[in-house]
């Protein structure tokens, strides 16, 4: 398709600004905003929580709750919308501009069938009677590729998992071939092979009906692999766009450039990451000039005066007064931004790791859950098989990364660690304590040679208490003296970052990224020796998220910690670990050395994991192969006989022989260790050891 | 969904059997009748007492459980036992019973559905003048006890009957006495009967209702999927009527459950204020005869009732929430 | 240049734009000072608490002492409310019956919400038999018509006074709150912060009382102010019909009732009262609800529905494992108190 400049954009957003009720009068929320939509194409939008892209989103279909005031143009061919009546609005809604929203469970109406909330997508707009848009709606269930759709009809939204509930949802914005899809944040609330589905499903429902799509997420890789355009927003305004090659080679703005830098990535390891300072801009109260000024190591005189406006040639466009500079040098983030010096770490090699001493060994870890029905009266109908065959091994010095979606196992793994008792079946030993033989005591003294670090800060910090008091409840908790507590609190507190001076104040008096600080400092309180961080940076921003995990690096440096880290994220995993354990359906189907079992992966779920995680990188992903996993993982309610992976894995659909089919179905695989790189281990009847 | 709805039937079964048990052991041991009849005049012989005491299963020599087992016993024949007047309990329970419980549906009724309606309402027009006097009166009605609404509503009557010479709106019993004419004459005696007692009722259902009703659909307003249905292109209105209240009126279902003591207890007042000879009148009057069987009867009733409210919440909340029933 | 480097050693700034070290008990106090409803009912308060305390020292009236040259009078210089058929000056029984309730009212739920907070945490945190036990015991409560066993048993507590009926309408006061509680409990119970403090080793009693109670503080206060209003009801109907306090107490109760059947004649004995217990209950229900607003821990003073769209939009990841935790603010999760 060729576009010429006198063309009408098909949506064009004009100073969009958007102001939301305050206390102390209006907070902007969107401060300006300039986007160009042209037919067919993919705009993404990229930006950190309070950065309005949700906002911008929202405001072009008018769907802002009613405190929000919306000013400035949006033109859908020409028609302006703003200020448009509802009645008028609602005929553009669904028909010409479409909306799939983020969490899906919520963003279905939980008392109507499936079926009937489509079909009656359809019938808003479309003079059909009622059989004809429940026809309708099974074939648009049948694009989405949710499998036996006239039965999926009949379904409630809650009967649905996350996966099927967003297809169902891409199915009703699609189900009027609108000109344009609008995506918030659609695969945030996913698992990243179900995520991979469903960008698959969205560029398949964009093909299908040729709607121009609006990308909003927060996630540089999703918007790498997906976007034509990417627009990124700070503090209510777009700071930079540019179409996505030249945005991720050349950024032009210093947040962009951070941004990047920040990320940990699956195809880089090791080493600092580059945090960028400070925290976002208050939107409440703006300084004056350049919202970023305040974090920007570039920043000048004349950045605190003015705000620079988006400038540049046609179509790479920056706001900030440095950006041909930026353009003409192409720094790498690290030239830019200060990166903190981290102390050597003992290197860990797979030789290394045997001689080390053990801190924590697991092997066949077992854990049912009861599954219960009734209300009153519970009676058990089955049994869930949560963890059903864990093998962990972490020595000392070392960050073992534990890998699984949700539903795997992880956080069940976990809280039988932390229990400290006797496992279900299995064996756990802590610190060469078989945890089945301790008394209460001995319990007792164990824990604190065991700290555990929540995913999301403000829950996992009592609210009602001064972080003074929360880092010095395991102390506490231990009985250490009076004097000790009062000595260790600053020194904890200097330790992870934060000013000793701090300790009165509440939780909600700090951000994101200080609140997680406070949640290690108290883990470190008791001087433990191993550490479980419970996906201890994916509540948090990009930008945010990077300091975190280069004080984690220090202080396991510094302190000789050993780290359990739990993550969903492979590319925090392969940055932080040394060695990494894959968990599926409650078994570990994969461990190893990281950079083996990333490089030369030999389990198929391990495969179609790394090749789901987009890459921030758009060369590189458009030249990815891709493993699409079919399905959602199957309840952990069965046990099948086999290898639970072959209802999913590619592999097994290939086997030709019936022998091997055979053995997959009906001899559980267990690790391999009998190979001649005995420390990477697969738990596959037929593991790709052949390097392709 | 019906295994589900059975589930809750046997646990309403065990609690009206402890609660039945229960009310008849306080009933037995804080009352006593043996001092109605050293009270009667002449003064009957001790002998007499203990006689007409144990015919009655009133005697407090017997233990509380054989007197109970006895009282249960008869229960299974559909017996109640015999008031203090040595009459059976059953006659004055099915007489009374339609009384009440023509109050008490009406009354519940009216309070819920108008409460639903005036708190969703109230909610959509959120800090508009018609929310703000909603919300005014109904802080007013909730700081009013119900005795107090009936005072004054009887009051008022009064005063209208004083000011037009003759009686307005009726504010004594529940049907006019010696009224002749057709079942129409009879009905409409009725209804005018029924008008200010289940005003008094229905003003505290309507404004604990719409207070609740408020807050659940300002839930409602915020959520997602009601976003959603104005994005597909519902307009404001249709969204909100389909999505939005069907929704919204899922807790007030289980709210239901907890609504009817409060409702039997404000009965109790309005009864006694309006004179009318129901299961309300009936209880004070039994408490000052020291009657424990019927007030154990009376006890039943209430137990019953609440249980079958709690059980037709459960099938309600059932009925409207898809995710309950699987 | 203003370059900010946050390594891991220096301290990270503190987020400006915040208030600096403001307490909680400030902010609170500054959003009920916001709310017009509570102001004009902790001013009610305030003067009804004056006029219970303060009035019997305004008149030369003793509440029981007749004056035989004025029976019946109405309001006048010298009988302000008027006086009844003894020849009692209603303004000194008001007072002294207003002050009783009040004080009744205050105690009920005190006790009430002390035994409701109690249950309902043990039953949450606990779970298992100790939950379903309690559990069949709230239900079973529930089930009796509170009315009816007060009824019953108040005549055999008459010589105990009304410390015995303010523990008896404490006692059937308790069962829906302490159920509310108990589903707070639950739900702070799978909370991080609480698991973080078992896996700690703190004991089971400290968590409840350090973590568990000051949570859900904010809905304890507010319902036991409610509570006040509630019990002051459940008092004057009660002896409104004989049940509660008698004579020679005075409550607003027994003036309510002395007063109704003369109430179209000589209104001063009926109206009075009834004026003064709509209002307190009335203002006890405003700063209630003021404080429901104000002790919202989700609330950032703004209005609510910006509220939540606010809380929507920054939610964008760590929605992924947490659970829902239930929404804490006590708004919706249970129903106004039901009144006699």
């Amino acid at each position: 398709m060729t576009t010429t400049a006198v063309e009408t954009p098909l949506l064009a957003v004009r100073d969009l600004r958007v102001d939301f009720a305050g206390p102390h009068g209006p907070v902007p929320a969107v401060r300006g905003v300039d986007l160009t939509l042209r037919r067919g194409e993919t705009l993404g939008i990229v930006g950190e929580s309070g950065s309005g892209k949700s906002v911008t989103a929202l405001s072009v279909l008018g769907l802002l709750p009613a405190t929000a005031r919306v000013s400035g143009s949006v033109r859908l061919d020409g028609r302006e919308l703003v200020g448009l009546p509802g009645r008028d609005l609602a005929a553009i809604r669904g028909r010409r501009i479409a909306m799939v929203f983020q969490d899906p469970l919520s963003a279905f109406t939980p008392v109507y069938r499936i079926g009937d909330q489509i079909a009656e997508a359809v019938r808003v707009h479309q003079r059909v009677d009622k059989p004809t848009a429940r026809r309708r709606a099974a074939e648009l269930l049948d694009l989405v590729g949710i499998p036996a759709p006239d039965r999926a009809l009949d379904s409630f939204p809650h009967e649905f998992s996350g996966g099927m509930r967003q297809r169902a949802m891409i199915a009703m914005a699609v189900a009027n071939q609108p000109d344009i899809l609008l995506a918030d944040e659609p695969t945030t609330a996913l698992d990243v092979t179900i995520q991979a589905q469903v960008l698959d499903v969205l560029r398949t429902a964009q093909r299908e009906t040729g709607a121009a799509l609006v990308l909003v997420s927060h996630d540089l890789g999703v918007i790498a692999g997906t976007a034509d355009r990417v627009a990124v927003m700070y503090a209510g305004r777009v700071v930079e766009t540019a179409g996505v090659d030249a945005l991720f080679e050349a950024p032009r703005h210093p947040y962009t450039l951070g941004l990047i830098g920040a990320l940990p990535r699956l195809d880089g390891r090791g080493g600092a990451l580059v945090p960028i300072p400070g925290t976002p801009a208050p939107m409440a109260e703006l300084p004056p000039g350049c919202p970023f000024a305040a974090r920007c190591p570039l920043a000048e005189e004349r950045c605190s005066t003015a705000e620079p406006a988006l400038g540049g040639d046609g179509g790479h466009q920056a706001a900030c007064v440095r950006s041909a500079e930026l353009a003409e040098r192409r720094p790498a983030p690290s030239e830019v931004y200060p990166v903190p010096e981290l102390p050597d770490a003992p290197a860990a090699g797979p030789a290394d790791h045997s001689s080390r001493a053990p801190v924590l060994a697991v092997s066949g870890l077992g854990k049912t859950f009861p599954l219960l029905k009734g209300t009153v009266f519970k009676r058990r109908v089955g049994e869930v098989y949560a963890v059903d065959g864990v093998d962990l091994d972490l020595r000392e010095g070392e960050t073992l990364g534990l890998v699984g979606e949700s539903g795997s196992g992880k956080s069940t793994t976990l809280f039988e660690l932390l229990r400290l008792g006797a496992p279900e079946t299995g064996r756990i030993e802590l610190l060469g304590h078989d945890t089945a033989r301790l008394t209460r005591a001995e319990a007792q003294r164990l824990r604190a040679q065991l700290q555990i670090v929540f995913q999301d800060p403000m829950a996992s910090l009592d609210p009602r208490l001064p972080i003074g008091d929360i880092i010095a409840e395991p102390l506490r908790a231990q009985r250490a003296p009076r004097e000790e507590i009062a000595r260790r609190v600053p020194e904890l507190l200097r330790q992870v970052g934060l000013d000793p001076d701090h300790a009165a104040r509440y939780p909600h008096q700090f951000s994101g990224g200080q609140r997680q600080r406070v949640s290690i400092a108290r883990a470190l309180a008791v001087r433990p020796k191993l550490l479980v961080l419970d996906e201890p940076v994916s509540a948090l921003d990009v930008s945010i998220q990077a300091g975190v995990l280069n004080l984690l690096q220090s202080l396991k440096a510094e302190l000789g910690l050993s780290y359990l880290f739990v993550s969903h994220d492979l590319s925090v995993i392969r940055h932080l670990a040394d060695r990494v354990s894959v968990m599926y359906l409650g078994r570990t189907v994969e461990q190893g050395e990281v950079s083996a079992v990333f490089d030369r992966p030999r389990h198929p779920y391990t495969r179609a994991l790394l090749s789901a995680v987009p890459l921030p990188d758009p060369a590189a992903e458009r030249a990815r192969d891709r493993i699409l996993l079919a399905g959602d993982p199957p309840s952990p309610t069965e046990r099948r006989t086999g290898c639970p992976f072959r209802t999913r894995c590619p592999l097994y659909a290939r086997l030709t022989e019936a022998a091997d089919r055979a053995r997959c179905e009906q001899e559980r695989p267990a690790l391999d260790g009998d190979r001649a790189d005995a420390d990477h281990r697969a738990a596959c009847h037929h593991p790709e050891d052949s390097s392709d | 969904m019906l295994r589900y709805l059975a589930k809750r039937l046997s646990y309403y079964a065990a609690l009206l059997i402890a609660a039945v048990f229960l009310a008849y052991a306080i009933s037995a041991g804080a009352l006593q009748p043996r001092t109605y009849f050293d009270a009667k005049l002449p003064r009957p012989s001790a002998e007499s007492v203990e006689r007409q005491l144990t015919a009655l299963n009133l005697n407090d020599h017997t233990p509380v459980v054989e007197r109970f087992g006895h009282w249960a016993g008869g229960l299974l024949h559909g017996d109640l036992g015999r008031t203090i007047h040595d009459t059976p309990v059953t006659d004055d329970f099915g007489r009374r019973v339609w009384v009440s419980l023509r109050l008490l549906l009406l009354g519940s009724l009216l309070g819920t559905v108008l409460g639903v309606v005036a708190g969703a309402w109230s909610a959509v027009r959120q800090y508009r003048l018609s929310d703000r006097l909603l919300t005014v009166a109904s802080f007013v009605l909730l700081s009013t006890p119900v005795f107090l609404v009936a005072l004054f509503l009887k009051n008022g009557a009064i005063a209208a009957k004083d000011a037009a010479g003759h009686e307005v709106i009726p504010f004594t019993g529940y049907e006019t006495p010696g009224l002749t004419g057709g079942i129409g004459a009879h009905l409409a005696d009725w209804a005018l009967h029924l008008l200010l007692p289940t005003i008094s009722l229905a003003l505290g259902g309507l404004a604990t209702y719409s207070r609740y009703q408020r807050g659940i659909m300002l839930d409602v307003l915020g959520s997602d999927y009601l976003r959603t249905a104005e994005a597909k292109g519902l307009t404001r209105r249709r969204a909100l009527l389909k999505h939005g209240l069907r929704t919204a009126v899922i807790p007030m279902s289980t709210m239901f459950a907890y609504s009817f003591l409060g409702i039997f207890t404000g009965a109790i007042f309005t009864e006694t204020i309006f004179g009318w000879h129901g299961m309300g009148e009936w209880l004070i009057q039994s408490i000052n005869e020291q009657d424990v069987n019927s007030v154990v009867a009376i006890n039943l009733f209430t137990a019953v009732v609440v249980l079958a409210s709690g059980f037709l919440a459960d099938t309600l909340h059932a009925a409207l929430d898809p995710r309950v029933r699987s | 240049m203003t370059v900010v480097t946050a390594g891991s050693t220096t301290p990270a700034p503190a987020p400006a734009g915040r208030p600096r070290a403001t307490g909680r008990g400030r902010l609170v106090l500054a959003r009920l000072l916001a709310a017009r409803g509570a102001v004009v009912g902790a001013v009610l308060i305030l003067l009804l608490f004056a006029l219970a305390f303060g009035g019997p020292y305004l008149t030369p009236w003793d509440y029981a002492t007749p004056d035989f040259t004025a029976l019946h009078q109405p309001p006048s210089a010298a009988h302000w409310f008027g006086t009844n058929g003894v020849g009692q000056d209603v303004f000194a029984q008001t007072v002294r019956g207003l002050q009783k309730s009040l004080i009744i009212g205050l105690l009920v739920a005190l006790f009430s919400t002390v035994l409701a907070s109690l249950v309902g945490a043990c039953a949450g945190y606990f779970g298992g038999w100790a939950d379903r036990a309690l559990m069949f015991l709230v239900d079973l409560m529930l089930v009796f018509p509170s009315f009816l066993i007060i009824t019953v048993v108040s005549p055999r507590l008459r010589s105990s006074g009304w410390i015995a009926f303010v523990l008896l309408l404490a006692l059937f006061n308790w069962m829906i709150t302490a159920r509310v509680v108990r589903s707070m409990t639950i739900s702070l119970r799978e909370r991080e912060f609480v698991r973080a403090a078992r896996f700690m080793g703190v004991r089971p009693l400290r968590i409840i009382s350090r973590h568990i109670l000051p949570n859900v503080a904010s809905f304890l206060i507010v319902d036991a102010t409610i509570a006040v209003g509630g019990a002051v009801m459940s008092e004057t109907a009660l002896s409104y019909f004989g049940f509660g306090v008698r004579p020679p107490d005075v409550s607003l109760g027994t003036l309510l009732a002395a007063g109704t059947s003369e109430a179209p004649v000589f209104p001063w004995m009926f109206y009075f009262a009834a004026a003064l217990l709509v209002l307190f209950v009335l203002a006890v229900n405003l700063i209630g609800d003021g404080l429901r607003d104000a002790l919202d821990p989700t609330a950032g003073g703004a209005p609510r529905r910006f509220r939540r769209f606010r809380r929507s939009g920054s939610a964008t990841r760590s929605s992924r494992s947490t659970p829902s935790s239930s929404s804490h603010s006590s708004r919706s999760s249970r129903p106004q108190r039901r009144r006699p």
